[in-house]
């Protein structure tokens, strides 16, 4: 290529008046060389710029696949807690009722017993009354 | 769409994400964060992004804009980071046969580069992007996409010479 025209280009690519035809034009002469020795000062920045092109982001990106079933998790567990709130209650509740009952029980069986055995006695209260009546009567 | 539609949706241009945000960011790791951090954007809006025209040229106006504001809440903060302090071990053998020869330099160079340039350079000579999707990824009149790449160019070219004067960068 005649050392010319890379003149030429080179003065556009710096004054960046150069299409990008003329400058892909420049790039591949830099890329090809040989370089005309006169050239040699701009290869540096050429071959930098074509390398730094080639540098890769190695890194995986942690992709969250959040999806919208992590909602309803978290709303049914807290259903499923809120139930199991409630009807554990009702059994302890239940079972608390149990035991005031037989608790009352006993202590009704216990007042009915006591209650029997006064009035086993009353009985002899009555006899007494009959006796009495029968000796007014006697009168 | 599955991760693995979208992984195949994105491979075409992640890497050049990945290479404006490094030139942006300077630093490879946080090049790598953001690079990520722009993909994750993309996945969640993965519903949308059919009405998008271009999902790449959306994804380079994302990276863009997120490395800028990263750049600007790091200079607007006490905590000033230089970048080359850090140290990248992967990267580092790399970058020490690299800084030798004139490759290195010319890396070097474009760092110190105001962002506009480094982007617009970026774009045109590494990524070969047309003039027309440069100024509608940058939002830049087509004048003043010419005027920063001549610039830029011009930047890259004195600074090269003089290095290639004094022999070492």
């Amino acid at each position: 290529m005649e050392l010319d025209k890379i003149n030429q280009l080179l003065e556009k690519y710096f004054e960046a008046t150069a299409t990008e035809a003329e400058e892909r034009e420049l790039r591949d002469y830099f890329a090809k060389g040989p370089v005309a020795p006169y050239h040699e000062a701009y290869a540096p920045m050429f071959s930098y710029f074509s390398e730094a092109g080639k540098e890769r982001y190695t890194k995986q990106v942690p992709l969250k696949t959040r999806s919208r079933s992590y909602g309803w998790v978290s709303i049914a567990a807290a259903a499923v807690l809120m139930i199991g709130l409630y009807f554990g209650k009702q059994a302890r509740d239940q079972r608390e009722a149990e035991i005031a009952y037989q608790e009352t029980r006993k202590a009704l069986g216990l007042i009915a017993q006591n209650l029997d055995r006064g009035t086993e006695k009353v009985a002899y209260l009555g006899q007494f009354e009959q006796t009495k009546k029968k000796l007014l009567n006697n009168d | 769409m599955t991760p693995s539609e979208f992984m195949e949706l994105v491979t075409p241009f992640k890497d050049k994400v990945f290479r404006l945000a490094k030139r942006l960011l300077i630093s490879t790791e946080e090049a790598e964060d953001a690079t990520q951090e722009v993909m994750l954007k993309l996945w969640s809006a993965k519903n949308k992004i059919g009405s998008y025209r271009s999902v790449e040229a959306f994804a380079m106006t994302m990276t863009r804009n997120f490395c800028l504001d990263r750049l600007k809440s790091k200079q607007s903060g006490n905590l000033k980071l230089v970048h080359s302090n850090y140290s990248d071990p992967s990267a580092s053998l790399q970058k020490e046969v690299e800084a030798k020869d004139s490759l290195g330099w010319v890396r070097q160079i474009m760092d110190e580069l105001p962002e506009q340039q480094r982007m617009v350079l970026q774009l045109r000579d590494v990524e070969d992007y047309e003039f027309e999707e440069i100024e509608a990824l940058l939002d830049m009149k087509p004048t003043a996409v010419r005027v920063t790449l001549s610039r830029a160019r011009k930047a890259v070219r004195e600074k090269l010479i003089e290095k290639h004067r004094y022999g070492i960068g």
